[in-house]
């Protein structure tokens, strides 16, 4: 019994990073080796082997646009070929917003007299710096709770004390992190190869109810002790936008394994310190002689506009 | 709760004040807070969530009698996803501009705690037309209070009525920043309170 056990644990740890690594890297054209942004206005690209000089420096046959606006094209100024022409510099004329990954678009490579086809690449900041910026981003600078304003309900049902909001705010970052690595395995694999994502409502609603079930069932029978200190707040987690507003979020952003997971557990730990820090305040609000109309609800959520106006210093900030 | 004695007007007017959705149940806050800047954004999201109450609490009311006691709570859900997954589509075709505004808050419907309480409160024990005027009244009460926000914000804000400019100039633009929506709302409910406490103490006295 316990044999199967641990077998069945390795298969779906394998499954798992198996799937996120397919997202992870996925090769776009077999003849460009890398792309990269370099200082503030250029983009280095490396071919595997030596271009056609005369095709690399006309400018017409590369046009590039950040993902979210396909319209608008950037202006190349100049492009520069190395000696050995594996690698082409693209200089624009404008600064590039490095924050939004850019599509690169190269028609007709030719190389040593063949042409080898279009190519479509995407154009991003070092990967891992790019990850932790979408975590401290979701956790910070665009906090869901101050700078987004969702899941108030359960905020500020939760944030009377302090032990329910860390408990229920680690309950919450569980949850989160299962449902939308639930969410965009189905969206991707399922919705989007049949067409089906008129039904991204339906299903995402469905999918967290259920991965409550799941944790709930799962919890119970792993860590009873933990169970009985946050099966309370499971429940709650249901009636929260959050949980639904993240899957709704990846599926609007195509984002890949490793970013939904970054972003969900951005998410979830995001929660979890406005929660903290609210109910620091509010026990400290419960010994203070408050106006009687303001007493409750009124008088959280002026504070919680105080804490809105401080994260807003956050907005703006770029990590890397 | 039995079957309720309230006349459909009553039932309406439930909705709108005693029962007002935001300011006395303080659910769907998230809405209330988010796009609440201006009048317009107001009452188009009232428009939709009044759409979605008064079908979805038409629905369970029709098949009150043949949903099981145990799945109801997964029955509420879906029968909102799906009308939300209509309004949602119908907003993208027809009004594209004020759908982009609104941006994520119209799916987010589904994760409406108001429509769900009221699905389980009232819709599921009581008949068809009463469960219609109840949603009428839910819908309409958040519709009035999402405006009254969006009033107050937009005219201190930006000086503007529906985009048409009223004072001229622009008091205070405090409250066009979305930190100023939990003030409104918590001033707001203060005053809901303290009309609360002089009519208690007017009763009594």
């Amino acid at each position: 019994m316990k044999i199967f056990r641990r077998e069945y644990l390795i298969l779906s740890v394998l499954a798992v990073l198996g799937l996120i690594l397919l997202g992870g890297c996925k090769q776009e054209h077999r003849f460009i080796k890398k792309t990269a942004f370099k200082d503030t206005n250029s983009i280095v690209i490396v071919f595997a082997g030596p271009v056609d000089e005369a095709w690399a420096q006309n400018t017409g046959n590369y046009s590039i646009y950040e993902k979210p606006d396909p319209d608008i094209k950037l202006k190349i100024g100049k492009v520069s070929v190395s000696p050995d022409k594996r690698t082409v510099v693209l200089t624009f004329e404008e600064d590039l917003n490095q924050d939004q990954p850019h599509i690169l678009n190269i028609s007709e490579i030719i190389s040593e007299g063949k042409s080898l086809g279009t190519a479509f690449v995407k154009v991003k900041k070092l990967y891992f710096g790019y990850l932790f910026s979408i975590l401290i981003g979701a956790m910070i600078i665009n906090n869901f709770v101050f700078t987004k304003y969702l899941g108030l309900c359960v905020f500020f049902g939760t944030s009377q004390k302090k032990s329910t909001a860390v408990g229920m705010g680690i309950t919450f970052t569980i949850v989160i992190v299962f449902s939308a690595m639930m969410a965009w395995f189905l969206y991707q694999f399922v919705l989007k190869p049949y067409r089906l994502d008129f039904l991204q409502i339906v299903v995402f609603i469905g999918l967290v109810s259920l991965s409550v079930q799941a944790v709930d069932t799962i919890l119970r029978k792993l860590n009873p002790a933990l169970f009985k200190a946050f099966g309370v707040y499971l429940v709650l987690v249901i009636a929260n936008c959050i949980v639904i507003a993240v899957p709704l979020i990846l599926a609007d952003n195509e984002y890949n394994g490793w970013e939904s997971l970054m972003l969900a557990l951005g998410a979830g730990l995001g929660f979890l310190i406005a929660l903290f820090l609210m109910s620091s305040v509010r026990e400290r609000l419960d010994l203070a002689n408050v106006p009687t109309t303001y007493r409750g609800l009124p008088i959280a959520f002026v504070v919680a506009g105080l804490f809105a106006l401080a994260f807003m210093g956050f907005s703006g900030m770029s990590i890397f | 709760m039995p079957a309720t004695t309230k006349t459909n007007s009553q039932l309406v007017v439930n909705g709108i004040l005693n029962e007002n959705p935001i300011f006395r149940l303080a659910l769907s806050m998230c809405p209330a807070v988010g796009i609440s800047t201006t009048v317009m954004n107001g009452l188009l999201l009232g428009i939709a969530v009044l759409f979605v109450q008064v079908f979805s609490s038409c629905t369970i009311s029709v098949i009150r009698n043949f949903i099981h006691p145990k799945i109801r709570i997964p029955t509420y859900t879906l029968t909102i996803a799906t009308w939300v997954t209509v309004i949602d589509l119908v907003l993208a075709a027809y009004m594209p501009a004020a759908y982009k505004e609104m941006g994520i808050f119209v799916k987010l419907i589904v994760a409406f705690a108001i429509i769900t309480m009221r699905l389980e409160m009232f819709a599921c024990k009581n008949s068809v037309p009463a469960s219609f005027w109840d949603g009428v009244g839910m819908g309409l009460g958040f519709m009035f209070a999402m405006m009254t926000l969006g009033f107050v914000r937009e005219l201190l804000g930006m000086g503007t009525l529906f985009g048409y400019d009223i004072l001229g100039f622009k008091p205070l633009l405090f409250f066009v920043l979305p930190a100023a929506g939990f003030f409104c709302v918590g001033i707001m409910m203060a005053i809901y309170n303290y009309v609360e406490l002089a009519y208690n103490r007017k009763k009594k006295g």
